[in-house]
Order: C-alpha cells, then sequence, then structure tokens
C-alpha cells in the first residue's frame, strides 16, 4: 500500500505503508545511528516525535526484545528507506514489521531518507504527517501541520506509579521523565538500591526517604513544558543530596538554577556526537538524543559551569554545579542505542554518594 | 596537545613493491600523509624502492631515495638526512617491519631520531604473538586457546590438547604469509614448518580454529590524550577462515545489533588505548554467530588496507589524521576535511551500504588453486557504494572487469541439484555465484549456510537478486518493474539479455519512463551536516543531489579499476598525474574510478570524484550529468582505453589520440598497413580465430610461435607455441571467453627487447630515453629487468629507434603517450607492439630522468607543443645515472602456480636499483627485490637441453664465487664435461634424496631451472619450482636473469652502496 509523508514546507514523499495503517501528525526528527533501531523506538524521548533513520537498511537484526529500553515504543511514526524482509539475529524473536504493526505504529519506507534528512537540516525540525490517503489535500493537512503541537509529553510517559528495584548498595532516587531502562540498569549493576519514582512526585516525598543519591532522567519534549517539575527540581537542589541527571533532567535542573533552554534547529540524534571532558580535555563519542539544549550563556557562573561540550557545534553537553554534589548531562552515558565510552559517569556519581554518606 | 614544534623533518617510509597483501592502498596511505605532513611544514624524506608510486614523486616529498627498504641503506640515508624522527605506520607491514629492524639496533638512540605515531613498544605487544596474547590476557580481552609455538613437537603437543581443526599464524608475515588451517596431523606438520621459516622470528601461533564465525573490523584512531574513536566497522560476508583481504566486505556491519556493535567497538577502543598507540588501528574480531562470545583475531598498530577501504567507505582521511596525530595534535584539533564543520574527534555515520570484493588472480594463473584461505591471494580490490546492499554488490561485481555483470552464470548450467549442494562446500570466488544458482534451485537459507555459514541475511539479499533476474525473465516490462530492477543496480545490458533486447534499448525505455541515476555525496555524517566535498555515488529511486557545474572547460579522467597483474599501480599514478595536469590548466576535473586503495579516489585529488564502475552505462550515467568537454582514456591502462568507443558514441570527445587511432594500433590489419607505410618491420604474423587456423598459420611461419588474444593487458593468455599440440591447447584456453576480437599467431624471434615510451605531438616526439631488457623476447616485458639507459645498442641501432618511435607516433596520429616495444634482432629493428597510451613504464621513466611525462603528455593532449613547453624534441639526453627496474612476484602466495616466465606477465609489482654504476644498480634492484645473497653458498641447476651451453658459463661464474652446484642427470653431466664440480641429485620421482630433500632441508639459495617451452614443461620441473619458492629459495628460469645476478655478486662487495635523492634528477 502506497504511503505518504507530507511535510510542513509542502514536500511530499512518496513510499509505501509499513506497520499500522492509520494516518498521524509528528514532529519530524531524524537520527543518524547506524544501529539500534529498537532502542531507538523503546526511548520515551521519542515520545510526540516520528523518527526518521538516516540508515538506510533497517531491521536487518530483527527485534531482540530484551534490547529495548522501555516497556513499549513511543514514536509517533517510523521512517526508513528500506525494511529488512527477513531478521538475521540469533537473539531475535520478532520481524520489525511485525512489532511496529502490533504496537500500532504508523511508518514508511521506500522514501529517499538522505532528502529528507537534508530538508529537515536545512529548514529545522518541522512537523508532517504519515498517510495512505492517495487523495491527501495539502491546503487542507498543511495548515494542520503548521497549527500541532507536541505538548505535555512526560506525562504520557512517566511511569503511573513508584516501584522499586532490589540493590544491596547505595539508596537512589530515580525520577523517571521517561527513563531509558538502561539508566536504572546501570545503577543495579553497581549494585544500588533503585526506587523508581512518577515525574510529578514531590520533593518532600524523596527526601522523606533519605536516599544517597538522586538520578533524574531522560524525558521527552520542551523542558519549559514541565513547570511544576521544576519548582520540585529547586528544592532537590537546595537539599544536600547528591544528584546525577541526563539530558531532559540536565535540562530541568539548568532551568531550575535560573539558567535558560532553548530549541535547536535540528537537535543531536544519533551514537556519534563527540563530547569534550573540559577538565581533562579528552574526548568521548556520545548517545544523544534532544531538540533543547542549555544555552550557556545564560549560566550563572557561581552556580554552575559547564563541564562538557560538543565537539562539532560547541553547545553545552554536561554542567557541574558549584558546591554542590550535582553534575549534569545532556547525553546518554546509559548508551543504549550507542556508545558505552561516557558510562563511567555512573562510577563517578555512585563516588559522590558514597562521600555524601561518609 | 597542539603540534609538537621539535618534529621539523620525518623520514616517511613506503611499503615497496606491490605484492599479494601490501598493494597500492599505503601509495595511498603515504602520499596523503606526507601531503599532510608538509601542509604543516615539516620537511619530508620519503624512502621506497617501489618506482610506480605517487608518494615518490618529488612534489609529494623533499627528498625522495627509491632505494631498497634494507636496513643498511635505511642507516645511509639517515646519516645523510640527518631526520628527527621517523613515521613508520605508513608503510604498512614492509615499513613497520623495517623500523622494528633499525630500532633493535639502537641506531635510532645513537642518532637522536625518534619514532614518531608509534613506539617499538607498541608495534612489539601488537606483532608479537606472546606478547600480544599476554596484553590481552592482561585487559581481559578474549583470544582463542592458543600457544606461540617455535618448533614443530610443540604445536603437536598443543594442538592435540585443543583439538583439531587449528589455525597456523606466523609472526611478523603479511597478508598471512605461510598461514593456514591444519585438520589432521600431516597438514599440521606442513603448514606450521613453513610458517616457522617464513617468520621473521621463527614464531608460529597454533590456535583455536574459529572458522564459521562472523569476522568484523574495527577501524580505530587514537590521539595521545586518550581520546579513541571509530572510523568504520566493517562486517566480512565470509566468514573466518578467509583472510579480510579476500573476503567480499561490508561497511557497515549489517547482522550486529547494537549490543554486538558496541561490545565490540568497546572492545576495541580498549586494545587501542591499552597498546597506547598514536594514530590509526586496525582490530579483527571473530564473534560467534549465535553467542556473544568473541576472541580478538589481530590488531595492526598502522595503516592498512581496512584502513584505505574505511577511508574511502567513510570520507575519513584515516592515514592525513594519522600523521596529524603523529605530529603532535589531537583529533579534536583536526578539522573534518569534508564537513569543515566538525572535526577528526567525530565519528562518521554513513546512509549508505559499502561493498568491496578482492580482485583475485585467477585468470592469470589458470592451473593454481582457487581455495579461499588465511593466505591472502587477491592483487587489488574494487569497492562500491549504494543505498541498499543488492545495489552495491551488483556495482561491485560489475567493477571487477571479469567478464561477469550480475549472479548469473552458465558454468552450472550441467549440474545437478547435488552437483551444487557439494560446489557450495568449496570456498573460492565462485562461492557467491554458486549460492545463487543453490538459490535458484530452490535450496533453503537454512541448507546455504550450514554448508557455508553465510549470515541468512547476505543470503536474502543474494535471493533478492536471483529473484528480480526472475522476474524479469517472466513478467512483463513496466516502469515499476524497471525501476526496482535498476533501483537494486542490475546492469541495463543485463536487463536486456534477460528481457531478450538490446543494451540500448533498455536505456531508450528508461528514458521513456524517465528513470535515471541520481548521485548522491559521502559526507561522514549522513547528511546532519552541510559538506562541500564532491565525492559522490549513484542510486536510483532517489534524488538527486549533484549540480551540474558550468566551467569553462571540464575534463573527464577515467581510472584504471583494480590492481591486477599486468594493470597495476602505475596507471593510478598517471590517471592522478593527468588530473593534476589538467587542474593547472584551468579544467575542471572529474575522475571515475572503483579501486578504494588508490590515489586518485582520494577526494581531493580531482574536483569532483565519482566512486562508480568504469562501464558504458554507468560512464554514461556521469556524462548525462556532467557534459564534459571531453574525456581522456589514455592514462588509465586498458579498462579506460576500452571505453573509448562507448565515450565517442556518447558525444564526448576523445582528447588526444583518437579512437580510431588506438583501434588502428590494436587491429592487426590496420596495423600492418600501419607499418608497411612507414617501412618497419615485424616479426611475420596471422588473426585467425579458431585452432585449426591457428595451428595452420603456426605451422606456415614455423615453430616456435607466440599465441595472443589482441586488445588485452599484460600478455593475457600469450604463450609460446613450439608445436601443434601447444597452439591447440593454448587456442581451447583463450577461447573459453568468447573473443570479440581476432587472435594472434606470430614468429617468435629470440632477440634483445627494448621499449620507448613518448611523448606526440601530433608532429614532434619526445623520447626521455630508451629502455633495454635483460631477458631476452620471450619474457613478458612487466617480468624483464629493464635498464635505462639501454647499455648495448649501437648508435645506428639507438637512431634507428627513434625514428621509428617517430614515424609510428605520426602514422597513429598520437597526440600524448604512445609505448612501443622493440625486439633487436640479427642487428635489426622490429616492432613487437605499440600501445598508444601510457604503459608501466611511465612512472619509471619520469622519475629517472626528471622528464614529467604525464604532464607533458597532458599539457600536449590540450594543445601544446613540446617545442613550445620548452623541449627540444627527439631522444633526450641520457641522464647520469644507470636505473633498473626490477620484477617483483608474489608466486609464494599462490598455491599451484606457475612461476615461470613467458609471454604473460606475472609480477604483481616492481622495485628500482638507481646508482652511478650498472652493477650497483643492478645490486640495488635485487637487494630491493628481496634476493639477498649470498646465505648457504649452494644451488640447484636443471637446464633444458637447448641452453646447456649457457649453462656451463652460468655454474663457472657460481662456483668462482664458492657455490656448490647441484644438478639432474643431464645438467651434472654437461657441468662435469666442462671442469666444474656439480654434484649430480635425483630427480623427484627418483629414490631419496632428491632435489626436494635439498630445497626442504633450507640449505638452498638458489634454483636456476630453465624449462623447455611449450606445453610440454615438466611436471618435475614445476614442483621443483614451486617447492622452491614455498621453501623461500629464489628461484630464477632465464639464463639472462641468472647473468645478471651474477653480475651483481660478483661486485657487491667492492661496493659502497650511496643513496640516491631523485628528487634531484
Amino acid at each position: 500500500m502506497k504511503a505518504f509523508l507530507i511535510l510542513e514546507d509542502g514536500n511530499v514523499f512518496e513510499g509505501i505503508s509499513i506497520g499500522a495503517d492509520k494516518e498521524v501528525i509528528s514532529e519530524i526528527v531524524f537520527n543518524t545511528s547506524m544501529t539500534g533501531y529498537l532502542e531507538v523506538l523503546t526511548d520515551p524521548s521519542y515520545a510526540g516525535q516520528a523518527v526518521v533513520m538516516t540508515y538506510p537498511l533497517i531491521g536487518n537484526y530483527g527485534i531482540c526484545y530484551e534490547d529495548s529500553e522501555s516497556s513499549k515504543p513511543w514514536p509517533d511514526g517510523f521512517i526508513v528507506r528500506e525494511l529488512s524482509p527477513i531478521p538475521s539475529n540469533f537473539r531475535s524473536k520478532d520481524t520489525i514489521q511485525n512489532f511496529l504493526k502490533s504496537n500500532d505504529i504508523p511508518g514508511i519506507a521506500g522514501i529517499d531518507t538522505r532528502a529528507l534528512t537534508k530538508i529537515l537540516r536545512d529548514k529545522g525540525t518541522m512537523n508532517g504527517m504519515i498517510t495512505t490517503d492517495e487523495n491527501y489535500n495539502l491546503e487542507v493537512i498543511i495548515p494542520k501541520l503548521k497549527e500541532y503541537r507536541t505538548g505535555k509529553v512526560v506525562e504520557k510517559v512517566t511511569c503511573k506509579s513508584v516501584s522499586k528495584m532490589n540493590g544491596t548498595g547505595l539508596k537512589v532516587a530515580l525520577m523517571d521523565f521517561g527513563a531509558k531502562r538502561n539508566i536504572a540498569q546501570s545503577l543495579l549493576n553497581r549494585n544500588c538500591e533503585i526506587t523508581v519514582y512518577p515525574a510529578h512526585t514531590t520533593a518532600e516525598e524523596i527526601l522523606a526517604t533519605k536516599p544517597d543519591g538522586i538520578m533524574l532522567s531522560n524525558g521527552p519534549g520542551d523542558p519549559k513544558d514541565c513547570e511544576s517539575i521544576i519548582e520540585e527540581l529547586k528544592k532537590l537542589y537546595a537539599s544536600d543530596v547528591p544528584i546525577f541527571a541526563i539530558c531532559l533532567g540536565h535540562q530541568l535542573m539548568a532551568l531550575a538554577t535560573g539558567a535558560d533552554t532553548h530549541k535547536m534547529k535540528y537537535g543531536h540524534r544519533g551514537a556519534n556526537h563527540p563530547v569534550k571532558d573540559l577538565s581533562t580535555g579528552k574526548v568521548y563519542i556520545s548517545s544523544q538524543n534532544h531538540g533543547y539544549v542549555v544555552d550557556e550563556t545564560t549560566l550563572d557562573p557561581k552556580v554552575a559551569r559547564p563541564a562538557f561540550i560538543n565537539v562539532n557545534d560547541k553547545t553545552n553537553e554536561g554542567l557541574e554545579y558549584i558546591g554542590k554534589d550535582i553534575f549534569t548531562v545532556q547525553f546518554h552515558p546509559e548508551a543504549c542505542a550507542g556508545p558505552h565510552d561516557s558510562n563511567f559517569l555512573f562510577d563517578r556519581f555512585i563516588e559522590m554518594m558514597k562521600k555524601g554518606r561518609d | 596537545m597542539p603540534k609538537n614544534n621539535n618534529i621539523k623533518k620525518v623520514l616517511v617510509i613506503g611499503s615497496g613493491p606491490i605484492v599479494i597483501g601490501q598493494a597500492a592502498e599505503f601509495d595511498y596511505a603515504g602520499t596523503q600523509a606526507c601531503r599532510s605532513l608538509k601542509e604543516e611544514g615539516i620537511e619530508v624524506v620519503l624512502v621506497n624502492s617501489n618506482p610506480a608510486t605517487i608518494m615518490t614523486d618529488k612534489n609529494i616529498a623533499d627528498e625522495v631515495y627509491i632505494e631498497p627498504l634494507t636496513v643498511p641503506s635505511l642507516k645511509q640515508i639517515i646519516l645523510k638526512e640527518k631526520p628527527d624522527s621517523i613515521l613508520p605506520t605508513l608503510g604498512g607491514q614492509a615499513g613497520l617491519n623495517l623500523a622494528m629492524e633499525i630500532a633493535e639496533t639502537g641506531f635510532l638512540e645513537e642518532n637522536n631520531v625518534k619514532l614518531i605515531g608509534t613506539t617499538a613498544e607498541t608495534i612489539r605487544k601488537a606483532e608479537d604473538r606472546l606478547e600480544f596474547k599476554t596484553t590481552m590476557e592482561k585487559i581481559g580481552e578474549p583470544c582463542a586457546p592458543s600457544l606461540v609455538v617455535e618448533n614443530v613437537e610443540d604445536g603437536i603437543a598443543f594442538t592435540n590438547k585443543i583439538g583439531y581443526p587449528v589455525v597456523l599464524r606466523p609472526a611478523y608475515t603479511l597478508g598471512g604469509s605461510g598461514g593456514g588451517i591444519a585438520y589432521n596431523e600431516e597438514q599440521l606438520v606442513d603448514i606450521l614448518s613453513n610458517g616457522l621459516r617464513l617468520s621473521r622470528v621463527g614464531q608460529v601461533l597454533v590456535e583455536r580454529c574459529i572458522a564459521g564465525w562472523k569476522e568484523i573490523e574495527y577501524e580505530v584512531m587514537r590521539d595521545a590524550n586518550g581520546t579513541c574513536i571509530t572510523v568504520c566497522n566493517m562486517e566480512n560476508i565470509d566468514p573466518v577462515g578467509v583472510h579480510t583481504g579476500d573476503s567480499i566486505v561490508v561497511a557497515p556491519s549489517q547482522t550486529l545489533s547494537d549490543k554486538e556493535y558496541q561490545m565490540l567497538r568497546s572492545s576495541a577502543l580498549n586494545i587501542i588505548d591499552e597498546l597506547k598507540i598514536t594514530g590509526g588501528c586496525n582490530v579483527q574480531f571473530a564473534l560467534h554467530p549465535t553467542s556473544f562470545e568473541y576472541c580478538v583475531i589481530e590488531v595492526n598498530p598502522r595503516v592498512s588496507r581496512s584502513s584505505a577501504l574505511a577511508s574511502k567507505a567513510t570520507g575519513y582521511p584515516i592515514a592525513k589524521v594519522a600523521a596529524k596525530i603523529a605530529l603532535g595534535y589531537n583529533l579534536d584539533e583536526i578539522p573534518n576535511a569534508i564537513t569543515h564543520k566538525t572535526f577528526a574527534s567525530f565519528e562518521p555515520t554513513l546512509d549508505y551500504c559499502v561493498v568491496k570484493i578482492p580482485r583475485l588472480p585467477f585468470d592469470k594463473f589458470i592451473n593454481a588453486s582457487r581455495k579461499l584461505t588465511t593466505q591472502m591471494k587477491a592483487t587489488g580490490e574494487v569497492m562500491s557504494i549504494c543505498t541498499n546492499f543488492e545495489g552495491a554488490l551488483m556495482k561491485a561485481i560489475r567493477s571487477l572487469e571479469q567478464h561477469v555483470d550480475s549472479l548469473m552464470s552458465n558454468e552450472y548450467a550441467d549440474c545437478t541439484d547435488e552437483d551444487i549442494l557439494e560446489l557450495l562446500k568449496n570456498v573460492d570466488d565462485k562461492r557467491m555465484y554458486v549460492i545463487a544458482e543453490a538459490l535458484r534451485r530452490g535450496v533453503s537459507y537454512d541448507k546455504i549456510h550450514e554448508i557455508t555459514m553465510i549470515d541468512a541475511w547476505f543470503i536474502d539479499k543474494f535471493n533478492n537478486i536471483v529473484k528480480m533476474e526472475k522476474r524479469l525473465a517472466t513478467e512483463p516490462m513496466t516502469k515499476e518493474l524497471m525501476m526496482e530492477a535498476k533501483r537494486i543496480e542490475f546492469p541495463d545490458v543485463v536487463i536486456g539479455k534477460i528481457t531478450g533486447r538490446t543494451e540500448r534499448e533498455i536505456k531508450e525505455l528508461r528514458n521513456e519512463y524517465d528513470i535515471h541515476a541520481a548521485y548522491k555525496m559521502v559526507d561522514t555524517c549522513a547528511a546532519e551536516f552541510e559538506a562541500s566535498t564532491p565525492y559522490y555515488y549513484s542510486c536510483y529511486k532517489s534524488y538527486n543531489e549533484v549540480i551540474e557545474t558550468k566551467p569553462e572547460k571540464k575534463v573527464l579522467v577515467l581510472g584504471s579499476g583494480p590492481i591486477r597483474i599486468g594493470q597495476g599501480i602505475e596507471f593510478d599514478y598517471c590517471s592522478v598525474h593527468s588530473t593534476w595536469a589538467f587542474r593547472a590548466e584551468g579544467y575542471e576535473t572529474i575522475i571515475i574510478n572503483n579501486n578504494p586503495e588508490t590515489v586518485s579516489t582520494d577526494f581531493d585529488i580531482a574536483d569532483k570524484l565519482y566512486f562508480e564502475p568504469l562501464t558504458p552505462e554507468d560512464v554514461e550515467s556521469i556524462v548525462e550529468l556532467e557534459h564534459p568537454d571531453g574525456a581522456v582514456v589514455q592514462f588509465g591502462g586498458q579498462t579506460a582505453i576500452k571505453l573509448t568507443k562507448s565515450l565517442m558514441e556518447m558525444g564526448v570527445p576523445i582528447l588526444g589520440t583518437g579512437a580510431e587511432d588506438v583501434d588502428a594500433a590494436e587491429d592487426r590489419e590496420l596495423f600492418d598497413k600501419i607499418l608497411e607505410q612507414c617501412e618497419i618491420p615485424r616479426a611475420a604474423g596471422k588473426t585467425v580465430f579458431t585452432a585449426e587456423e591457428a595451428i595452420a598459420a603456426a605451422n606456415e611461419l614455423g615453430y616456435p610461435v607466440l599465441v595472443r588474444p589482441s586488445y588485452v593487458l599484460g600478455g593475457q593468455g600469450m604463450q609460446i607455441a613450439i608445436s601443434d599440440k601447444d597452439v591447440y591447447e593454448f587456442m581451447e584456453i583463450i577461447n573459453r571467453q568468447v573473443q570479440e576480437h581476432p587472435i594472434l599467431v606470430d614468429k617468435y624471434l629470440m632477440g634483445k627487447e627494448i621499449e620507448v615510451d613518448a611523448v606526440c605531438d601530433g608532429e614532434d616526439i619526445l623520447i626521455p630515453g630508451i629502455m633495454e631488457h635483460i631477458e631476452r623476447a620471450g619474457i613478458h616485458s612487466g617480468d624483464s629487468i629493464s635498464v635505462y639507459p639501454a647499455q648495448s645498442l649501437s648508435q645506428r641501432i639507438t637512431d634507428m629507434l627513434e625514428e621509428y618511435t617517430r614515424r609510428l607516433a605520426r602514422a597513429l596520429h598520437v597526440k600524448g603517450l604512445i609505448n612501443i616495444q622493440f625486439i633487436v634482432y640479427n642487428d635489426q629493428v622490429y616492432v613487437i607492439e605499440v600501445n598508444p597510451r601510457s604503459s608501466r613504464t611511465v612512472p619509471y621513466i619520469s622519475k629517472v630522468t626528471g622528464i614529467p611525462i604525464v604532464k607533458l603528455a597532458t599539457q600536449v593532449i590540450i594543445g601544446n607543443t613540446i617545442k613550445g613547453l620548452g623541449y627540444t624534441p627527439g631522444l633526450q639526453k641520457k641522464a647520469d645515472y644507470i636505473a633498473i627496474k626490477m620484477p617483483v612476484f608474489s608466486f609464494e602466495k599462490i598455491r599451484g602456480a606457475d612461476i615461470s616466465l613467458g609471454p604473460e606477465m606475472k609480477s604483481t609489482g616492481e622495485c628500482l636499483g638507481i646508482a652511478k654504476e650498472f652493477n650497483e644498480a643492478l645490486y640495488k634492484a635485487f637487494v630491493g627485490a628481496g634476493v639477498n645473497l649470498p646465505k648457504h653458498k649452494q644451488m640447484i641447476m636443471t637446464v633444458c637441453d637447448a641452453e646447456q651451453e649457457e649453462a656451463v658459463s652460468v655454474a663457472k661464474r657460481f662456483e668462482a664465487l664458492g657455490y656448490t652446484i647441484y644438478a639432474t642427470r643431464g645438467t651434472a653431466n654437461k657441468l662435469k664435461e666442462n671442469g666444474i664440480n656439480a654434484i649430480r641429485i635425483n630427480k623427484v620421482e627418483q629414490a631419496s634424496p632428491t632435489l626436494l630433500d635439498l630445497i626442504l632441508d633450507h640449505k638452498i639459495d638458489l634454483v636456476i631451472d630453465i624449462p623447455t617451452n611449450g606445453i610440454e614443461r615438466s611436471h618435475d620441473g614445476f614442483i621443483i619450482r614451486r617447492h622452491a619458492i614455498e621453501t623461500g629459495v629464489n628461484v630464477l628460469t632465464s639464463m639472462d636473469t641468472a647473468n645478471a645476478l651474477l653480475t651483481s655478486l660478483e661486485t657487491q662487495h667492492k661496493q659502497h652502496l650511496t643513496p640516491i635523492d631523485i628528487a634531484t634528477i
């Protein structure tokens, strides 16, 4: 069946329908990872977006469920050049075609994803529609696309109730703004006892359990939409509990301490972004997924200083809070998909918590 | 860390002659690195014995030494030039080994010379089997259970413990020389004893066989600050067991999930960090197909064939960045030359699929075993890029230029299904076609996987191609079907063949359907950043992103495709120099080529690079987009020449010598007319098509005769026949492939062979020099030792050669280069062959005469005259040096190949000996080619009756040098009769001890085996030659070569070798 991707700027790509047969409007973003499509699909930070994979051959190794970063896929749509007709991997339990269908995610294949990516790069992230309706009417659709707003998506992806993951070591409170599974896994690997809290848990509730540290997770959407969370983070900042934050958590902590964030032209989504540790000069290749960024010029030098920058575009990639046991990163040290190079940051967090305990 | 300002003068070591396992990739890497160093204001001293390289040009390095790559020669150069540093990681294994050898002598410390890019400790840790294993154990990286042994007994004992099969890998050899898999004790003893001998340190690794696992490679970079990145990963379609150089390789990996990808990536970074490499490194892994278990196979702490491939596959210039790191820069301080927005500390990401296929030499060595093992056999490779795997594979297949442009083959028509299953077990270069045939017959993916261990994902892709063949054969042609066939890169000619149409008809149909190739950019970043580097590939069903430029003048330079015997790196040299010359003249230049190992496919050589197959259809698609003002074909070897007619049909003017004149030189009748016109004699000859005609012609001319196809390179298929039986046999071999052109039968004249390259502007000619071959006619010019300036020609003959060259160049309306081979026989000059194009000897003669021939030819092509360019026409004054080009062979790599020399070219590369004196030049040339005698002062002679007279004088001279000569009965008797104390030894089939025992005892320096011509060569001789080669013994099959070697040996001790900076010539 034919499918069409209609962009806000009037560009239309014709391909074939994959996944669920339904129409969807979403923000279109591209990801440049060559592997890890399942991790991308199950990353809650993609809620409210349709993802274009720039690598043209997707689905080669099928679906290995244990690689999921959450319980279900989140993107509104999936856009690829070619889906492999057969999966080939010893762990594969399903095909990607089936996976998309059974999770009701529509998509389009057979389009020139590079041409699409170039449009998004040049004009910036924009909204689009995936439809199988051959009689689409641009005059009706384009105003709708322009109007569309992603809205508050953290609510959609955060857990509904508090849960515990058993460990015998340090007690970590994990704020779930749409946490990828490997954040908790990275802490579990370090034997932490983890309590996962819904995004709108109050600071008081968390602090009352006297955690050794607080982990602020990644998540979707515009950080400024999370006003009430930011208010709670101000209180966490004021406490002396060590905090480590990733991605959205990093942006929210910056907003909570008076800095500003802004939307990037087309964001960073991929597994090849170099971030430089400003204290050592060493560069790490990181996994990234963000469309907003902390504006370094708005940092209060008495509150926080840049700890990492992106080597490509020099945007902020991490902050160290002065006089506090708080450090936050824009990239994903938990990887999945992507390089494990910065996984040592979890060790840094552990050290920080141990020091706090002593 | 910014640049280290203590580094001012760097010695770069090249990789020497092209041999199997070490080819043009090091010229590419070395050239790129030298340019990168010079960009930083560093004075570069280059040493490489290979004159066909671009890196040995005076515009690439400041001082250039084309000298043997040996410790004594390197020491002399260091003493003379006093560099402060040596960059040893660009010259492949040869360069690295040499650097290690010289470092171990303590000479570098004494002279305050530092190794940069890598330390001796790093090299040892990576290359020494034991140290490597210990290092891997220390950081917890798994290796297959293994033991380094120094004798056969230990090998047997260890293998009995871990079980067969085992893999054997000798330490410090290139291309896996002497390695292999042993399934039983007999094989173990055989391979192990051979490997122990070939290893520079007498060590062989015996290891658990992981054949059948996935073979995955990572190209990794690291700077002194410890920042590590991976440039690219690659998956071998052929599982572990086939050398990666002989495998079909795809980039990036296709069947690895992110978990596996990152697991191996982390391991690779872990390893490079532990080895403290500053620069590039290649890590090879074996990954269990059904678990996360993996083993590190090997690490190359240097640029390599794989790094060249990774550079071309991603656009990330590994050698350039490695050179900058060696100077002290960190990765995040080096800008990405493609995007100018990102830095070298970023990992390339691909939005296309890359396939590499090796170019194997079995068309040259028809009797050799085609089996692919851990011992590399390929002479070159092709790469192709497409947005899908099937397309990349199809493009790579036709880039090979092996008369195949799809997965279809007639070879299996008569096979039963059982035969096919049996054939699937063969691990050889035909496996891909057998798999396709199996799929056609409905063999299941599981079955094919079970036999070949090739991943089902790839089998499915092969099947998509097979399914398309079927659809085209059975379905009516529609726009959709055509689009789908083109999307997976079915060439028009194949679509036509299947659907019963001509290539032209398919092209017209495509135009009707509006289906055209689109071009995409290789930009390192999957379009995330804007890039401006014009490095393109084609695909279908896509938006074109290449905009036609409209410069004043635009020229298409056609490259020479994969490196193969007969068409080597020299044509890349010519293509690149021509491109540079066109650019200097204000032309916009476009290169089309498909060889990832070469300089010409570096993205900053031409204004635009199209990485594409060199077929008429692929070229035409580019022509339709770019509308060049002309194309130049005379620099790209036979590959480019073959495209002449098609280019003219596309309306692209051929710059330089016209197509009809190229034809005239190849077409026997036309050429005979021209010779008649010019009053130049040639050996009598005939053109024939069938064996019967050939036999009649041979009898009329009288034996011996030369039999060969026309329009071929490197004398392919050319043989000397001495009987009807020979002719019949040769014709049968030649006609296995459909011949579009007639076959030539010529009277064979055994004279002195002379070679001339000249530039002609249509009126005047310029001959930089005359080259004379040491071996008599009958041995291919590429396999002969060539001497410049010619030593034994009278003035009368010299004048005749000049005059004949002038007449021929004019008669053929040559504009540009012409290469002529003559025979001087009975004081008369005959023409053997004329090639109105660049030749193998162009780089060599350019360098030793200091005359930039390709540049001149290019300038002449665009309308300049020789006089106008400031040269005096005619034969140029002899240089002050004698320069000898020595062929280098790779026989030890090709099991079963007959090494005896003849009219068909067999050498893979060459080296140069240059000196003021003939003898010194000859000595340098032999040493450069690895003939380093004497060792044990024992030799074997077995000479056919016809040449026994000459054998006597050769033997006398060897005896005078202190050699003990062993000989078979006939030769021994002859020698004894002449007072030589020869020892008679039994032939192979006689009672022990035989010749073979002598050879296998490793006490023999040299075998001189002169076989009779023709097919009736004794099997005995073949066995002797093979064993000698495989035991590392030098073998000569021509008396002329033996005499030359003697000359060099007789004088060597009197000589103090003087290195010559050819940049001053």
